[in-house]
């Protein structure tokens, strides 16, 4: 779907990006992570020619970007900036209109996507007519997505989208992120300093350093098979908990033995992670959690000190592979 | 203050029909220069927020215009666009400019760099982010410049009145000229409340919300249009001939005033400083002038003086007045002084003052040749029988007739002779007489009768008429209150005229005011 082939941009000496290839396909969602100043951003900004490479290529669905006007690619990229860009002398309605209008769609047609993207974002229709100004933090960066999602690109490239929130706010809105069915299919490319946003919202995470792709993979591989000590660091002060939200039930699913206690009906799924499970014990009365297996339809009446148990063996398998 | 109150409204009801124009005139000459200023400015704005290595050339330059005083502009103006409204104009417009450029500038610039972003991302041309995002949210900051600028240029406006342009300032520098308060006050206080009017319409403008700046963004072209055009209100009316007159001209009871009172005279007049006028009747630019009726450029640019058949013009016949101490100490000084009575007519003045301020010939030149023509002239005795001490007022005329007293005095008597020329105007030239600091000096009855005494108007209008009366009364008066003697007139008549081109008036066929009157009525 995207691919990036050898990518690099100097400024004079300074070597913002340098050597970059990477690919994403169709309905991914992959997180370029790293420190400030480590490239990140401007490789983002390459992929829509906000900044224009000075070296490599790029190209989307098989398409060279250099060899498209500018402005006809960028409508067909949805954009969503950390500081969500909402003009601020337009209304909530005009500010989502933006693309669609650019598109010439008719007024009804916009109409239409707007009312619908705003339920599934969670806005009331009351905002259509309020200015930037007058809503939350939140509630400006659900516009921000909506405008970047009604006109229906395929592509989404997000620069810290949820930077500038609360911690109990972005929380939230990740959870609605991941819920989001616009968002399953498409192919988002997302930038971000915060490695437990990397780690919830991205299927693959690449991390960065000076201009230079460190390692790409999955979560899991980040954290369990890191190519170097970079890496390792990176995650270290997290590290407990990124493994606990990485690792899902279903890893777990052969090391764990049922006791065959049902003592009550509260079934979780075993796509949840340990973090979910853990919290399951958190909040009920009983001994027991019920995990039930969507794949086998099987269910298991699980004890804490089972599932703690199976969690040790699987770490210890992976670090020793 | 109750009666200065009360004086400054009955001038203003008096001279509403002038004061309307001047008014128009003056909003118009501020929008028309602010609309060009817009024209220009906006998109020069624009183009150093683009090319930022431009800013500083172009903000450079605006500011440098900016602090060039304003009446050294309008003189830099008159050799390249010459008098009248255009040079007028284009002054303002570089004043007006860098409020305009600098806040454009500041505007765009200021947009914050995220909204940029995002309106370059989501694909917007440059002219649709220009359009839609740069110069809406620019505009409060470009209105707050726009505002600078009309505030200035109502200021700055009010000296277009120097050089024909018209507005407030010919009330203001008018009354300035008259000393006359109630006239200075008539400009000013209109001219502030433009101010202050234009200001405050503006501010609210700029604080309106954004949805309603994208109405007042295309509202306000028109409303600037709109006010640019009411320029040119007062010049369609007022028919065929257009006079040119001095501010003081303008305010005077033996001026415009008693000609719109007692001949009902009414021309379109545009207010004009005097050294320009002549030449602006010459070039057909004018067609009537106040003038002098012995000034010199009568003769050089063919024009003619219309009869005063009213009289409204009090006679300013001249002759030497001298302190009775300096008769009494030179005993052969009135019998010198008169050899000079009666032997200049107005015509031979003109003559002479044509030879001093147009081919610059020096007034002694001018002065010996006319003794020698009239057989007056004998080379100075070089006696030392005392010092007799000549004044004169600061212009042509009267250094011409100071050098030939001194030339009398010399050739005719033991006496020597200091001569204070150029003193200023009539009260420095009394005041030294009064104060003995000077023997005599050549005085008009007009000027001795208005100025000096300033004689109620019952007596002014009884005896304006009459050159006889008038030189009488005023010989009386000085003898009893000052104890100065009026010797016999010089013979011409310098007074407030009328002008026309000759070739015109007898095309015309206008001899009279009150046949440039009737000329006037029947063409409308």
């Amino acid at each position: 779907m995207i691919k990036a082939d050898n990518l690099s941009k100097h400024f004079g000496a300074v070597k913002a990006v340098d050597n970059v290839s990477f690919e994403v396909a169709e309905g991914e969602t992959m997180v370029l992570l790293g420190t400030s100043g480590c490239g990140k951003t401007t490789t983002l900004k390459m992929l829509n020619r906000l900044i224009e490479p000075s070296g490599g290529s790029i190209s989307i669905n098989g398409k060279d970007v250099a060899s498209q006007a500018p402005e006809e690619l960028r409508r067909g990229i949805g954009y969503v900036l950390q500081n969500n860009g909402l003009f601020p002398h337009y209304t909530v309605a005009e500010n989502i209109a933006i693309v669609p209008n650019l598109l010439k769609w008719d007024k009804a047609k916009t109409q239409k996507h707007t009312t619908e993207l705003l339920e599934k974002l969670h806005l009331s229709p009351q905002y259509l007519s309020a200015y930037p100004n007058e809503l939350s933090g939140g509630q400006q960066q659900r516009v921000g997505l909506a405008r970047a999602l009604v006109a229906d690109a395929p592509v989404l490239l997000m620069d810290e989208p949820f930077g500038a929130l609360d911690n109990v706010t972005r929380t939230r809105i990740h959870a609605e992120f991941k819920a989001l069915d616009e968002l399953k299919r498409k192919t988002i490319i997302m930038v971000t300093h915060d490695v437990q946003e990397a780690f919830t919202l991205g299927d693959r995470v690449v991390i960065m350093d000076k201009g230079r792709i460190i390692q790409q993979g999955t979560p899991q591989q980040l954290l369990f098979k890191p190519a170097n000590s970079f890496v390792s660091d990176f995650l270290k002060e997290q590290r407990l908990q990124l493994e606990l939200r990485t690792i899902k039930l279903t890893d777990l699913w052969e090391s764990l033995t049922d006791t065959g206690r049902k003592t009550h009906t509260d079934l979780l799924s075993a796509e949840e992670d340990m973090w979910t499970a853990l919290e399951g014990f958190k909040f009920t009365q009983h001994d027991n959690i019920n995990i039930i297996n969507q794949d086998s339809r099987e269910i298991k009446s699980v004890s804490f000190e089972d599932l703690m148990g199976a969690y040790n063996q699987y770490k210890k398998q992976h670090r020793h592979e | 203050m109750n009666e200065q109150q009360q004086t400054l409204l009955d001038f203003m009801r008096q001279q509403s029909d002038k004061l309307f124009s001047q008014t128009l005139e003056h909003i118009g000459l501020t929008f028309i220069s602010l609309l060009i200023a817009v024209i220009i400015g906006l998109p020069l704005g624009i183009i150093i927020a683009r090319k930022k290595q431009l800013s500083g050339t172009v903000l450079g330059i605006a500011g440098v215009l900016q602090t060039i005083p304003s009446i050294a502009l309008l003189g830099f103006m008159i050799p390249v666009l010459g008098i009248g409204p255009k040079p007028a104009i284009v002054a303002l417009l570089l004043y007006a400019l860098l409020p305009i450029i600098r806040n454009t500038y500041t505007g765009i610039t200021g947009v914050d760099a995220s909204v940029k972003e995002a309106a370059v991302a989501m694909g917007m041309s440059k002219w649709q982010i220009l359009k839609q995002v740069e110069l809406p949210l620019a505009m409060p900051v470009i209105l707050a410049g726009i505002r600078t600028a009309t505030v200035i240029n109502v200021g700055v406006a009010t000296l277009a009145s120097y050089i024909a342009a018209g507005g407030l300032g010919e009330f203001i520098f008018g009354g300035i000229s008259l000393n006359n308060t109630n006239m200075i006050l008539a400009g000013a206080i209109p001219a502030a409340l433009l101010a202050v009017l234009f200001d405050f319409l503006l501010s609210r403008v700029q604080k309106l919300n954004f949805r309603k700046v994208r109405v007042g963004t295309y509202a306000l072209p028109v409303v600037i249009l709109l006010l640019a055009s009411f320029y040119f209100i007062p010049s369609a009316y007022g028919g065929k001939l257009t006079a040119g007159f001095t501010p003081e001209f303008m305010g005077r009871q033996d001026g415009n005033l008693g000609l719109r009172e007692k001949y009902g005279l009414k021309i379109h007049t545009i207010v004009i400083n005097d050294a320009v006028m002549y030449k602006a009747a010459y070039e057909e630019e004018l067609d009537v002038i106040s003038g002098y009726s012995t000034d010199g450029r009568l003769k050089a640019y063919n024009l003619v003086v219309l009869e005063d058949d009213k009289h409204i013009f009090p006679p300013y016949y001249a002759a030497p007045i001298v302190s009775e101490a300096a008769l009494a100490k030179f005993p052969e000084l009135e019998k010198t002084l008169n050899l000079l009575a009666g032997t200049i007519t107005d015509s031979i003045m003109t003559e002479l003052n044509y030879r001093t301020d147009y081919l610059h010939q020096t007034p002694e030149r001018v002065a010996k040749d006319f003794l020698e023509s009239k057989n007056l002239y004998k080379p100075a005795r070089n006696g030392k029988a005392g010092i007799i001490r000549i004044g004169s007022k600061i212009f042509g005329e009267q250094y011409i007739l100071a050098n030939m007293y001194a030339m009398l005095i010399k050739g005719y008597t033991n006496y020597d002779v200091s001569t204070k020329t150029g003193l200023g105007g009539t009260k420095i030239c009394f005041d030294a007489l009064t104060n003995n600091q000077i023997d005599f000096y050549p005085e008009y009855t007009g000027t001795g009768l208005l100025a000096i005494l300033q004689a109620p108007t019952q007596t002014v209008n009884k005896l304006i008429s009459d050159k006889e009366r008038t030189y009488n009364y005023v010989k009386a008066e000085f003898n009893k209150r000052y104890g100065i003697k009026w010797l016999t007139p010089i013979g011409f008549n310098n007074a407030y005229a009328l002008m026309m081109r000759q070739k015109q008036a007898q095309q015309l066929n206008v001899k009279t005011i009150t046949e440039l009157k009737n000329h006037l009525d029947s063409n409308k």
